[in-house]
């Protein structure tokens, strides 16, 4: 008979051991269903890292795939750490889209210079992002609302607030000049000064927003751990009530560490605009689901920031190869079964860092105890 | 058949196998050995008190014998047969069931629904509960053994001496023949105590064999045939009550002689008052007033006591004084300035440290190292922060220096602070509240659950302050601590001050009546 027991500590390596074992499993499981859907395993597994990473380009395309996760990773995990589940990624990144686009349309159309442009929408991703959020963030503070549920019916509003601005009116972001804008409604295309930055290296691609993506996960960590900002974070992630006697401004932390989460979403959403799509782009934003993605990736990498990088490159690539290798001779849901099987074995394996499996040998403990001692 | 063990005298069944055996009970944790080696047995039909201080291995010992934990080495036996547990169930399908410091109880549940909620051989295991036999079942145990308990009642409507008995009820429905009760007086008024001791001999007397795990020396006398001490996780020595002394049980406890009893209060002068209450009104946490117009001061090196049975007010103005709960009138004067109400920041500017009764979650954040707990309070200032920044290597330090000073025993300021103990844990509060050099210290329940030892520090430390100026305000239940420690007395009744009593002059009896809002 098997039983679970509680661990009483909880070794350090398993925090390493159990989530790289978990894809592995993940992997194996894949090859599984490979096998019974009658495709060679090992051949399909190396066409899939090569499309996801070895191949000419694969892994510029993986690392645009992996920028707007990594954002929307670690927007998930800021406010996660605090115990504020901001569900709210998706129409924060919207939001931020949407105001990095005005501004880059204005301040392009004014012929602003490049930096500023980029600096500005920056700001301006950031500061939409932060604004959606903190609606959740205030009315959980002060009517202990519950943020899960306003944050994530936020997103339907920003979302149709999206499509509204494109698509169902002559707004100053749609274009409406042109043949093709007629048939078709799309954002204007921003002029080459709002256009974001690359840099090439061996002829891997690596955009500003991949750059500054990074950096911010080492900023993030460094306000977690190194500030006094951090550290009321964490106290009153893991008791409210020891915060408030330490005379710590729970109410405010709340809705700062909402706009912060929202802010980091909204850039994420600049990021969408200035390296990739050089428009508002309602469908491709829509289609992606980064932000329902980037919840995923903040537990996968539990909250940690520099694991979100890798766990956003890791499955970036998974999208990308999906997309690359979708045709008749690949099954088309095969990448979305393996970042099933993936957050499957991952969640799972969480079981085995809190928890032990212990095979019950009832029968013989019993029989070898010794019997009692006759006075 | 054993003879060494005694029968108990109120047991009608002779001597035989042991209910309980516990041979060499060794359970390691990555820290600290909290068993070694122990033994222990209880006879049936007998009360057997287990004693010693915090983290001296009883609640290990106890988690094993319920099932809750395995021990790395050692045998268990009931009546004789040899036991391997693996989980709780397999305990209490051996006949063994404890009642929890802290209950177990489904709070919007009522009690007959609570007692059949553990019980999976029965009509617990049925689809519909069959309530009316539940109750009537409920009742006969009631009535046999003298639990005054209403079966319909809802736990929230219930007191928490009512609720203990629930937790009781429960486990005889279980048919525990082994019960085990730990510090069960701990939440108790005297009289509910009492009216405990008398279930206790009732069950003991029906041939089951209860284990009573306590702190206070009075009460293993008062209750238990034999007592079994554990110190530092051994087990010292087991004695017929009959011939032990309170002091010689202390001694064994701790493995020293300790000076119990009164002892004065300090010849402190007190000085101007630092702290005054003013017409002080709040409400409690389900929106009832629980504080109406309650006025006190504290002069400079002056302990003042508040006595009174739980739940009648002193917790709440703990919370008031400590800015954590908003008054609804009046006024706090800290040094003669007014605090700003609800604030707990402009208290602790004021000077004002509090030790708060929830040590675990208020006092301390459970999962947070021992280091961060440390600096919870000033890490907003030099030396612990420079601007935004943190400083750890200074929150380092601080808690290596207060972790020896204050003899906490953690093996690195790493450890998060729920693995602590709970005297440890009190420790840490101490050595925080106390390192801010406060004007006015509020010590809520600051011994609850605390051994001998444990208590003794505490106490020391309460003198010390006040002999270095602060003025102290403990709220206690335990008259003997506060006619140990206090100058002046102040009784709680019901939200108010019901009297005030110069300690050296008041006698327990008086005290008593006020605290039952007599006059």
């Amino acid at each position: 008979m098997i039983r679970i027991e509680r661990r009483l500590r909880q070794p350090w390596w398993l925090s390493v051991v159990v989530p790289v074992v978990s894809v592995a499993v993940a992997f194996l499981l894949t090859g599984l269903v490979l096998f019974a859907t009658g495709h060679p395993p090992g051949h399909s597994f190396r066409r899939l890292f090569d499309a996801a990473f070895l191949a000419d380009g694969a892994l510029s395309e993986t690392v645009i795939s992996a920028t707007p996760l990594i954002f929307t990773g670690l927007a998930a995990a800021v406010a996660f750490r605090m115990n504020l589940f901001n569900i709210g990624g998706e129409g924060q990144l919207y939001a931020g889209a949407i105001t990095a686009a005005t501004i880059a349309l204005l301040l392009g159309g004014a012929g602003a210079p490049s930096p500023v442009i980029v600096v500005a929408m920056i700001v301006a991703g950031a500061a939409g992002g932060a604004f959606v959020a903190a609606i959740p963030g205030i009315l959980r503070a002060f009517f202990s609302t519950s943020e899960i549920i306003t944050s994530l019916m936020l997103n339907y509003i920003v979302g149709v607030f999206l499509t509204y601005l494109i698509f169902d009116s002559h707004s100053y972001l749609r274009d409406t000049n042109g043949f093709e804008a007629q048939v078709f409604p799309q954002g204007k295309v921003f002029s080459d000064d709002a256009s974001w930055s690359s840099w090439t290296i061996h002829g891997l691609v690596l955009p500003l927003g991949f750059v500054l993506a990074v950096l911010l996960a080492a900023g993030v960590w460094f306000l977690y751990t190194r500030t006094r900002f951090g550290f009321e974070v964490q106290v009153i992630g893991d008791s409210p009530r020891a915060g408030q006697y330490a005379g710590m401004r729970t109410r405010r932390k709340i809705v700062a560490v909402m706009c912060l989460s929202g802010a980091i979403a909204g850039f994420g959403g600049a990021s969408q605009d200035g390296d990739f799509r050089h428009q508002l782009d309602p469908q491709g934003l829509q289609q992606a689901n980064y932000g329902y993605s980037g919840i995923v990736i903040a537990a996968l990498a539990r909250y940690n920031p520099f694991a979100v990088v890798l766990v956003a490159i890791l499955l970036g690539g998974l999208q990308n190869a999906g997309f690359t290798l979708q045709g008749a001779d690949f099954p088309a849901g095969l990448v979305g079964v393996t970042q099933g099987l993936i957050l499957f074995c991952a969640l799972g394996g969480e079981l085995f860092v809190r928890y032990r499996v212990r095979f019950n040998r009832r029968a013989r403990v019993t029989t070898t105890v010794a019997p009692e001692p006759a006075p | 058949m054993s003879g060494e063990v005694q029968a108990s005298p109120l047991s009608n069944t002779p001597a035989m196998q042991p209910a309980v055996a516990l041979r060499g009970i060794t359970k390691r944790f990555p820290a600290v050995v909290a068993n070694d080696g122990v033994n222990f047995e209880a006879a049936q039909g007998e009360v057997h008190a287990l004693l010693g201080e915090n983290g001296a291995g009883k609640t290990t010992l106890s988690n094993i014998l319920t099932g809750l934990y395995r021990p790395d080495e050692g045998d268990i036996a009931l009546f004789g047969e040899p036991v391997d547990f693996h989980s709780p169930r397999d305990a209490i399908d051996a006949g063994v069931a404890m009642v929890h410091q802290h209950f177990r109880l489904v709070v919007p549940f009522t009690v007959a629904e609570n007692v059949v909620l553990g019980d999976h051989r029965d009509v617990g295991r049925t689809f519909l509960l069959h309530q009316r036999a539940i109750e009537r079942r409920v009742g006969e145990l009631s009535s046999r053994y003298g639990i005054a308990v209403d079966p319909r009642a809802r736990i929230w409507q219930l007191s928490v001496g009512e609720q203990q008995r629930v937790e009781i009820l429960k486990a005889l429905y279980q048919d525990a023949r082994i019960l085990i009760l730990d510090e069960p007086t701990a939440v108790l008024t005297p009289q509910e105590a009492d009216a405990l001791f008398e279930t206790i001999r009732a069950m003991a007397a029906d041939g089951r064999t209860i284990i009573f795990i306590s702190h206070k020396l009075h009460e293993v006398k008062a209750v238990a045939d034999r007592v079994t001490v554990l110190q530092r996780g051994r087990s010292v020595a087991t004695v017929d009550t009959a011939e032990a002394t309170p002091r010689s049980l202390a001694a064994l406890m701790v493995g020293r002689e300790i000076e119990l009893g009164r002892q004065d209060a300090g010849g402190a002068k007190p000085g101007e008052s630092v702290l005054v209450v003013e017409g002080i009104g709040a409400q409690g946490d389900r929106g009832t007033p629980a504080l109406d117009d309650v006025s006190l001061s504290v002069k400079s090196g002056e302990i003042v006591a508040i006595a009174g049975v739980a739940g009648n007010g002193q917790r709440e103005l703990a919370e008031v004084i400590a800015g954590m709960r908003a008054a609804t009138s009046g006024t706090i004067r800290v040094s003669g300035n007014t605090l700003r109400g609800g604030d707990p920041r402009a208290g602790i500017r004021a000077g004002v440290s509090y030790i708060p009764e929830d040590r675990l979650g208020t006092g301390v954040a459970p999962r947070l190292p021992v280091s961060s707990n440390v600096v919870l309070k000033s890490y907003r200032r030099p030396p612990i922060s420079r601007g935004p920044m943190l400083r750890l290597g200074q929150i380092r330090e601080r808690a290596r220096r207060l972790i020896e000073r204050y003899d906490v025993r953690a093996s690195s300021e790493q450890v998060p602070a729920w693995q602590l103990s709970g005297g440890n844990l009190q420790k840490i509060v101490l050595a925080r509240e106390f390192s801010s050099e406060p004007v006015v210290l509020v010590a809520a329940s600051p011994t609850r659950g605390l051994d001998v030892a444990g208590i003794e520090t505490v106490h020391a430390y309460l003198r010390e302050a006040a002999a270095g100026g602060v003025g102290v305000l403990l709220i206690s239940e335990d008259l003997d601590e506060i006619l140990n420690l206090a100058h002046r007395i102040v009784v709680m009744f019901e939200g108010r001050v019901s009297g005030e009593r110069d300690a050296a002059t008041a006698t327990p009896e008086e005290l008593g009546l006020l605290m039952a809002g007599g006059e």
